[in-house]
């Protein structure tokens, strides 16, 4: 498979009057053509800006990428002046943000939030660009766009603005289309119609998606594989089925663990127990020690190798040591 | 929209109705009158003045008068200055008070607008300190000091512009600068800060993620929904600069409308201080009601009629 998208131990901090936060701490991940990564994380793990770095979208200062490669058509985009990143944006890589409510502007019309996208990237005049309008808008779903093109934003629903946001961000035929919780500030029949969107765009257009997202449900949808993100590292990556079925950090058993289930006796809601580290020191050993129920003395004093269970699936965690699991089979 | 505009209109005019009732009585409620300055007049001649201006009648019968005349446009003759027409003192005085008017607000509305998203764009910078600074320094230098300082400089020292007068565009030069230089700074603080506050918002970081350059950003997508509290106070200033400042116009010596409303005042010359209120108030409703029209152009959202689009 084709590789489109590469980030190579990726560093983002953010300098703020307590100090420097590591909010990415050496994230590297591929995308293949066509498919769906989801990074998924509790809030504050760092998968937003993982997704805004690779836009060149970080607010610089405070935001700075200190280290690693994001590599695009054989370009490192991280190395990138603001007018080179500024063609890529919108044309072949672009954005979907989490809430449609407050996404679009206000005062424009939404033929003319599209069209301004359009204009900037393709050589078309106003007419074909506002057919393009017109086709994208039909494509995502809008009945009847001729007549809505000349609507505001707050004209139409939060399903319908945001099916107008994936069209804004998919009009110019991009490779690569980042969604940073894009269902989150849906309600329930509305997420599920926007993630059949998703699906039914890929199989046509052959979209590679990243999804950002903390809902594993969504996950679970659409998601050809998953990287779990935790404090500023991808802890945890495999295709789906290994994932769900085989997940081997005690985070990512967390995380599934906590998925409400209608299908089990017990009503109590499990969570996992504390909270993630401060990001101003982030601590030495891993991350998720001190919240982890199988931690042990090297936990905490050692960052954990990285373990290859197959080719896609790999996990950062003391338990697949040989000696650790020794020590399980003692206790 | 049409529902909605008769509906303005009426509420200005009994707004307007209300402001001369209310102005009317409360001048006459006022010690003195035209008549009774320095100079004493024989009890005879008083009777007569009084009389022939009608001051003699019950207050309601001269209220009723006035509004009387009021409806024909006709604001009445002025006691102090025999010789003239309220009419004719606002048709003369207000022309000249409009032009320098009209060109402050032009260069206060521009130099704010840009001085404000200049430094907004460079948020805590050497650029927005020392915006800032001019902004601060604009606002708590009262114009008459900038009047002055103006003068001393750029007519007395350096003898560019014309000390005083007004006759041709040199001559209008120092005036528009001193009236402006306060508006100017109120513009340019709260464009910056509503500025400050768009340009966080979702909408932009969709713009950039489009792919827009940074002037497209700030001036399609920021400018326009920065601009709303500023319109806010536009009115208010428009209706205070175009009616001319008395201050100003007294400097210069500009024969504008400004000192009408000063020494009406202090004559008790019940038809001039009549005139000049209606005629400010007048002019104010209309630029609130203007505002309120641009609020609707410039944020589709704020709907003026009640009951369209849902």
């Amino acid at each position: 498979m084709k590789k489109v998208l590469e980030v190579k131990d990726l560093y983002v901090s953010f300098t703020t009057y307590g100090g420097e936060v590591k909010a990415v701490r050496g994230v590297s991940f591929a995308l293949n053509k066509g498919e769906t990564l989801a990074i998924v994380g509790e809030s504050g793990c760092g998968k937003s800006v993982t997704s805004q770095s690779i836009m060149g979208l970080i607010p610089t200062p405070p935001g700075k990428i200190t280290g690693g490669e994001i590599l695009f058509k054989g370009r490192d985009l991280t190395k990138l002046k603001e007018p080179e990143l500024r063609k890529i944006r919108g044309a072949d890589i672009s954005m979907i943000f989490q809430d449609p409510m407050t996404a679009l502007n206000p005062t424009m019309t939404v033929d003319e939030q599209i069209i301004e996208g359009i204009i900037q990237h393709e050589k078309l005049s106003r007419l074909e660009a506002k057919q393009k309008t017109i086709d994208i808008l039909h494509l995502v779903g809008i009945p009847g766009p001729e007549s809505r093109l000349k609507q505001y934003p707050h004209q139409f629903s939060g399903g319908m603005r945001q099916r107008i946001v994936i069209a804004m961000a998919l009009v110019c035929e991009p490779e690569v289309l980042i969604a940073d919780e894009p269902t989150t500030a849906l309600d329930v029949t509305i997420q599920a119609q926007i993630l059949e969107l998703f699906k039914a765009i890929q199989e046509k257009t052959g979209v590679s998606i990243i999804l950002i997202t903390h809902d594993l449900g969504v996950v679970a949808q659409v998601a050809d594989r998953i990287a779990v993100m935790y404090a500023g590292k991808i802890v945890e990556a495999g295709n789906r089925r290994d994932i769900f079925y085989k997940p081997q950090h005690p985070y990512t058993k967390g995380l599934l663990n906590s998925v409400p289930r209608l299908d089990r006796e017990e009503a109590e809601l499990i969570s996992i127990a504390g909270s993630p580290p401060d990001l101003f020191s982030p601590p030495i050993g891993c991350p998720f020690a001190a919240r982890c129920d199988y931690a042990m003395e090297v936990c905490d004093r050692v960052y954990p190798f990285k373990t290859i269970m197959n080719r896609e699936h790999h996990v950062d965690c003391w338990l697949q040591d040989e000696r650790a699991k020794r020590l399980l089979a003692v206790k | 929209m049409n529902t909605y505009i008769i509906k303005r209109l009426t509420a200005m005019v009994v707004t307007l109705w209300l402001i001369v009732t209310l102005t009317f009585f409360l001048m006459h409620s006022l010690p003195g009158s035209p008549f009774n300055q320095e100079r004493t007049t024989s009890e005879a001649v008083q009777k007569n003045l009084e009389a022939f201006y009608h001051l003699d009648e019950p207050l309601l019968v001269q209220y009723g008068s006035y509004l009387k005349s009021l409806l024909t446009l006709d604001f009445g003759p002025s006691i102090k200055n025999s010789s003239q027409d309220v009419n004719d003192m606002l048709g003369r005085g207000f022309p000249i008070s409009f032009e320098l008017g009209l060109w402050t607000l032009l260069v206060a509305i521009t130099s704010g607008i840009i001085l404000g998203v200049v430094a907004s764009l460079r948020h805590n910078g050497i650029i927005d300190y020392l915006a800032m600074t001019i902004a601060v320094v604009g606002i708590s230098v009262p114009n008459f000091v900038m009047a002055t300082l103006l003068i001393q400089q750029l007519a007395v020292k350096w003898p560019i512009f014309p000390v005083a007068t007004w006759s041709s565009s040199m001559h209008m030069v120092l005036p528009i600068l001193a009236l402006a230089t306060g508006p100017m700074a109120i513009i340019a603080r709260l464009t910056r800060t509503s500025m400050l506050e768009v340009l966080t918002q979702d909408y932009i970081r969709t713009a950039k993620a489009k792919g827009l350059s940074p002037f497209k950003i700030v001036v399609k997508h920021a400018l326009r929904n920065a601009l709303l509290p500023v319109v806010t106070v536009l009115g208010t200033l428009a209706a205070s600069i175009l009616t001319g400042t008395f201050v100003i116009e007294k400097i210069f010596a500009i024969p504008g409308m400004g000192k009408y409303f000063v020494d009406s005042i202090s004559n008790r010359d019940y038809p001039v201080i009549m005139g000049t209120t209606v005629f400010y108030s007048t002019i104010l409703i209309v630029m609130l009601f203007l505002v309120d029209l641009m609020y609707g152009i410039l944020d589709p959202r704020i709907k003026l009629h009640k009951k369209e689009g849902k």
